[in-house]
């Protein structure tokens, strides 16, 4: 940026009279764009500070434990973080190959009339508040699911330990399929970028050679797209991770480890957002702040894991706030 | 594909299969599309279903009734959220903006990547995360829930959306006319806010637009921060009602009339939120910057 304006000297530039207005606009320039770094420390600093009593009674079985007993005041991470990594991973599950297909779909066989209109809905997908899933979750998607999918998947698939025993709606499995739906527009609309920059030489270098649409895609488009659409994918699972409200709303709040899908689970967010107000004593205050500690840490570490997939591969940082 | 290979020219059988195969994905991902599409239309659909209904003149006058009583509406919830997004956009947007400025203005190459790179993981940070953090800081001193708390959860959150924006409308702006203005003589920050922000000027209300539709929807910052309130908000000190909270709170209660008033001020959301997003659709159809 801003090649030849570096190159003129500052002083032929500015006379000294009015040089600190221009110092004083660099000046809160700067601390604007620190505002950034400084906020990522304070959120760390805070929860870390916040923590501390939790960190230093429960150590590494904090981590391990799945004791919850807020009146015994033992506390243990474990339910949650089980939960929240298996309802992410079902959401992936979903989202991944529908979101895939999807962007492929846009980018190499749809018509021209028909790729906007798609790519504005699934950003106004995007755009629903997770509040709004979560009451559609209980009061149209859970009652279908408990009445139709739900008995369908015991039916036919119910001698897997996975899709076994009692059957009511709430669940793990619907956890996921709520987070699924809303990471949908970002795993597609990721992958449509990745895709959308494939260099159209590959395209027609197979065209060239007799194969099909489909045999073009894989070979060639796919080939080519493979690491930037894993970091789609990773994108997707640190907005998965951090889901808060619809999880809340539908997966049924119930600290257990269980093999079935069927049954209620509860994620980091979530037993944040439930227990937080009622945290009436300073170790359950301090173990609910290891647990959003916990919950910034795997989504810090996933999303630096995915910018960085996704910069490499780019080449450069202007990519779109996804 | 006509006319492949003529020696190694594979059975008409197998080619056949080919083309089949390709036709059948084809149609899968034509499927998948429309998979990933439904969730919107059917949301949508039971908003207006359900909530429709239920709008009406009280929802947009009256307080929340008392737990048994039938009635009642939203007007405080609705007033409440646009205080907090007035608050998050005076703490947002000078910073987000001025962030920006410096990314397109100022840095340097090697500092700018590492600034992206911290904005966009920040962008990854939880919602609900946000909200205990500003507990700690403005709710835990002061000894109670308030409107500042809430507003400033969501203005920390508008910063780093509105950063970026801003300085992918401003690298757009062509740097002749930024030489244009230091040739004659003009003091870098006055060209920086009167002749590229101005040309910038559409594309980052834009941008902050679509930011304050992003945080207008957000409950988990709230939670323990405005926290709700079925009155009237007369100080900014004090908890303050925002639609999403009051959402949430009446879809897991166990009545049928807070149900109804639930999918009411969803649908006001909703339409809010796709109103501001469609709007800058409008706004940015004939773009030239």
């Amino acid at each position: 940026m801003a090649s030849l304006v570096e190159s003129v000297p500052a002083s032929a530039l500015r006379s000294p009279g009015r040089r600190w207005p221009d110092g004083s606009f660099r000046l809160l320039a700067i601390l604007a764009a620190a505002t950034i770094l400084a906020l990522i420390v304070l959120v760390g600093w805070v929860l870390y500070i916040g923590s501390g009593d939790s960190i230093h009674k429960f150590g590494w079985r904090f981590l391990v434990s799945s004791q919850w007993d807020p009146v015994t005041e033992i506390y243990g991470a474990l339910p949650f973080i089980y939960g929240t990594l298996l309802s992410s991973v079902i959401a992936l599950v979903i989202a991944v190959p529908l979101g895939v297909a999807t962007a492929l779909f846009l980018t190499e066989m749809a018509p021209q009339w028909m790729r906007q209109p798609v790519v504005t809905v699934i950003e106004m997908l995007a755009a629903v508040p997770s509040v709004i899933f979560g009451l559609w979750g209980i009061f149209v998607m859970i009652p279908w699911l408990r009445d139709h999918l739900f008995q369908w998947l015991k039916s036919t698939l119910g001698w897997l330990p996975l899709f076994s025993g009692p059957v009511y709606g709430v669940s793990m499995l619907a956890g996921g399929i709520i987070v699924a739906i809303m990471i949908l527009p970002i795993i597609t609309s990721v992958s449509r970028e990745i895709l959308r920059s494939v260099p159209n030489l590959q395209r027609e270098a197979a065209y060239a050679l007799g194969a099909t649409h489909w045999e073009v895609i894989r070979i060639a488009v796919l080939g080519y797209a493979r690491r930037g659409i894993f970091g789609a994918a990773i994108l997707g699972l640190g907005r998965a991770l951090g889901e808060t409200m619809a999880v809340t709303m539908v997966i049924g709040n119930r600290p257990e480890i269980s093999r079935s899908l069927f049954a209620p689970g509860y994620t980091l967010a979530s037993v944040v957002a439930n227990e937080f107000t009622e945290a009436s004593s300073p170790m359950y205050l301090s173990s609910l702040m290891e647990i959003g500690l916990v919950l910034l840490g795997l989504t810090i570490l996933v999303n630096v894991l995915a910018q960085i997939m996704l910069r490499t591969l780019t080449g450069s940082g202007t990519r779109k706030v996804a | 594909m006509p006319a492949a290979a003529i020696s190694l020219r594979p059975s008409e059988v197998q080619q056949g299969w080919r083309r089949w195969k390709s036709r059948l994905i084809t149609c899968a991902m034509g499927l998948s599309a429309a998979v990933v599409m439904t969730p919107l239309f059917l949301v949508l659909y039971f908003l207006i279903r359900e909530g429709a209904s239920s709008l009406d003149w009280n929802f947009f006058t009256q307080l929340p009734k008392p737990t048994g009583e039938t009635g009642g509406g939203m007007a405080n919830a609705i007033v409440g959220t646009i205080t907090l997004l007035a608050m998050a956009a005076v703490i947002g947007v000078p910073i987000g903006v001025m962030g920006g400025i410096y990314l397109a203005e100022y840095g340097s190459e090697r500092g700018n990547d590492g600034l992206r790179f911290a904005a966009d993981v920040l962008n990854g940070v939880p919602s609900i995360v946000w909200g205990m953090v500003i507990y700690v800081i403005l709710v835990t001193p002061f000894k109670t829930f308030s409107a500042y708390a809430g507003g400033v959860a969501l203005g920390l959150m508008m910063i780093p959306l509105i950063m970026r924006t801003t300085e992918e409308v401003l690298l757009l702006i062509p740097q002749s006319y930024r030489e244009a203005a230091l040739a004659l003589g003009i003091a870098r920050w006055k060209i920086i806010l009167v002749i590229v922000v101005k040309a910038a000027m559409k594309g980052i209300v834009t941008g902050i637009l679509i930011a304050l539709a992003r945080v207008a929807g957000e409950t988990a910052p709230l939670l323990f921060t405005a926290l709700g309130n079925n009155f009237w908000n007369h100080n900014l000190k004090e908890p303050i009602a925002a639609l999403p909270l009051q959402i949430f709170a009446y879809a897991i209660s166990p009545y049928d009339d807070w149900h109804r008033q639930a999918w009411a001020g969803a649908l006001v959301l909703m339409l809010l939120i796709l109103g501001t997003n469609i709007c800058v659709r409008l706004l940015s159809r004939d773009r030239r910057i």
